[in-house]
């Protein structure tokens, strides 16, 4: 059985079940989590593949999202057009700003590609804050139109699953046709050795630039789905703190695995909420749940559940994928 | 105007020595483990937090509180090291790297819990009155905070080129595997820089507590232009973090009086990017050439 196959089985798999939870579970506040658990899967599978990937670290990811929620609220708002097209040409927009920013961008290395990326983030964070006339400000944006087909709107928790889960398994599938391409392919052989791959013939430039606007565009779609999904936005959402946490999601569920996005966006997600029991111990909880996570097991939660089953052969698999350099 | 321009640049040079201060903490980490330690803002809360307590709870003299705010956040510093990233089982980079966030997290949440939320500040060290130079009116404790990162910044500089320890810290970050041969305690080594930075961190805390009031949260700020600093200067390098603080400083300061103070810091970020855009390796740092 080809990889692309066993994980085309696995992913119907996933399918089945997103597909029942709603059979069981109908608790608006549950299905509200597991559509931001769906937006960030969004999120952290395009940055899987810039950053597991092709070995490009970026702190900025939450600019992209921001982009893509305020793009289209404001379009759809001031210009009364339909969200569905709204979100197209903010996924557009982001997309060109991800080239014109990405193309010199991401001939920086190590620690300067992670500034140059947070930089990016906060310049967008703060022009969301200061450009108050257009965007609302700190107190943010309200009454954003939800999607309709028709007469007939994604007006409840339940309805925005289906189409936020919908895109989040379709982004997922072609994320997996991607990595199981040529291009997949190409981008592994950059993260393990740039010269050597540039020396296979591998426009390496080319090819980190479009898996960079390839992520930001997946970022731009998700902002977009939020925004017409809360119809409501405000800059906090979009801070650097958003940035590190889908880094850290991507890195918790295992560096270099699809599979990992899913479980690291599950697991990171819903933490917050979860710890809110503990009230004012929850920040100190969660720094070292986070810390313990990353400690103990080097491979991520998908390294981990792997281990449990078939120790040997498959580790020697993850062992093939781990590195991504930092400083190369 | 003119007094205005002098104003701008020497406010610039304050806030600037406070970002090198930061900045040179980030280096130290990097000049043994070659990592970002985002941890760094919040040794700057923790020094300065201890010091408010130790002044306003306990009367101690301020030098001596000073001395015990940077043995403290040098043990948490070390702490640090040994229980988070030296049992981790992972030695990538990115790895270590989100550690350092987690652990800034837990600190974040730690400072909270032992000092609450309210803002905490202190007197100047030495009076209120300003002094008059070149037309610009500078506050004392404006000396204090340049001439305690020129201190901290002779001292480094001192310690990585005459002594034994700064030599051999060094030579773990350039290769790990050939310090131990050489009978390096490497490991000791890695505590010991977090140890330093934590103290620097402190240094930088306890001389900002009179200027700004002190809030739980704000080492993310403070680390993040402190961050920007060190990658303007030259990531690693001890000149480029004082270099790329000063700069960082009056860039944001001419920024907000000459064009506009509610964009002060996205002009910093711009020409920080249109830097690195030219000079991908900061201003100072050396372009190491890939070895394949």
């Amino acid at each position: 059985m080809s990889p692309l196959t066993r994980d085309r089985i696995f992913l119907s798999a996933l399918g089945g079940v997103v597909f029942s939870i709603p059979l069981v579970l109908k608790n608006p506040y549950y299905l509200n989590v597991l559509n931001i658990v769906g937006l960030n899967v969004l999120v952290v599978a395009g940055l899987t593949l810039l950053i597991g990937y092709a070995g490009q670290i970026s702190l900025g990811h939450g600019g992209f999202y921001a982009m893509g929620a305020y793009i289209s609220a404001l379009l759809a708002i001031n210009l009364g057009w339909s969200p569905w097209i709204t979100t197209l040409m903010a996924m557009a927009a982001t997309g060109v700003t991800a080239l014109i920013i990405g193309i010199p961008t991401l001939r920086l290395k190590g620690h300067y590609l992670v500034m140059a990326t947070l930089g990016f983030n906060l310049i967008v964070y703060i022009l969301l804050v200061q450009l108050d006339n257009l965007t609302g400000g700190p107190s943010g944006l309200p009454g954003i139109p939800l999607y309709t087909v028709a007469g007939w709107g994604f007006n409840t928790d339940l309805k925005c699953y289906w189409l936020i889960w919908a895109l989040t398994l379709g982004g997922l599938f072609l994320a997996f046709n991607l990595v199981h391409s040529r291009m997949g392919r190409a981008l592994v052989a950059i993260r393990e050795s740039e010269v050597a791959a540039g020396c296979l013939g591998i426009e390496t430039w080319k090819c980190k630039t479009q898996v960079f606007v390839l992520s930001a565009v997946m970022a731009s779609l998700a902002g977009s789905l939020y925004a017409h999904y809360m119809t409501f936005i405000s800059p906090k959402t979009f801070d650097i703190f958003y940035s590190i946490e889908v880094v850290a999601m991507v890195i918790i569920g295992g560096i270099g695995s699809l599979w990992g996005a899913l479980l690291g966006s599950a697991f990171l997600t819903p933490l917050p909420q979860l710890l809110h029991f503990f009230d004012e111990y929850k920040d100190i909880i969660y720094g070292a749940i986070f810390m313990g996570v990353l400690i103990f097991s080097p491979q991520g939660l998908v390294g981990g559940l792997v281990r449990l089953y078939q120790k040997k052969r498959l580790m020697s698999q993850f062992k093939r994928v781990k590195g991504i350099k930092w400083n190369s | 105007m003119e007094g205005n321009l002098s104003q701008f640049i020497f406010s610039g040079i304050t806030t600037g020595a406070i970002y090198a201060l930061i900045a040179l903490g980030f280096c130290i980490v990097e000049n043994s483990m070659k990592i970002v330690n985002f941890a760094q803002g919040d040794f700057l809360t923790l020094g300065g937090m201890v010091v408010f307590t130790l002044l306003h709870s306990f009367h101690i003299p301020l030098f001596l509180a000073f001395c015990v705010a940077v043995g403290v956040a040098a043990l948490v510093g070390a702490a640090m090291e040994r229980l988070t990233l030296r049992p981790a089982r992972s030695k990538e980079t990115v790895v270590l790297v989100f550690i350092t966030i987690g652990a800034s997290i837990f600190m974040r949440g730690g400072i909270k819990l032992l000092w609450g939320k309210s803002p905490k500040s202190l007197p100047y060290f030495s009076g209120e009155v300003p002094v008059s130079l070149l037309g610009a009116r500078i506050l004392p404790q404006a000396f204090w905070i340049v001439g305690g990162t020129l201190l901290v910044f002779l001292g480094l500089q001192y310690f990585y080129r005459y002594t034994r320890q700064g030599k051999a810290m060094k030579a773990v970050a350039y290769d790990p595997e050939a310090a131990a041969l050489m009978g390096i305690n490497v490991e000791a080594m890695m505590m010991l820089s977090f140890a330093l930075a934590g103290g620097v961190g402190a240094v930088a805390g306890v001389l900002i507590i009179p200027i700004t009031t002190m809030t739980f949260d704000m080492g993310v700020v403070l680390g993040l232009k402190g961050f920007a600093a060190a990658v303007l200067g030259g990531y690693g390098d001890v000149m480029g973090a004082v270099v790329g603080g000063l700069l960082l400083g009056v860039l944001e300061s001419l920024g907000a009086g000459l064009i506009s103070s509610t964009f002060k810091d996205v002009i910093a970020f711009v020409v920080l990017l249109l830097v690195l855009f030219v000079r991908p390796q900061g201003i100072l740092g050396k372009d190491e050439g890939e070895r394949v």
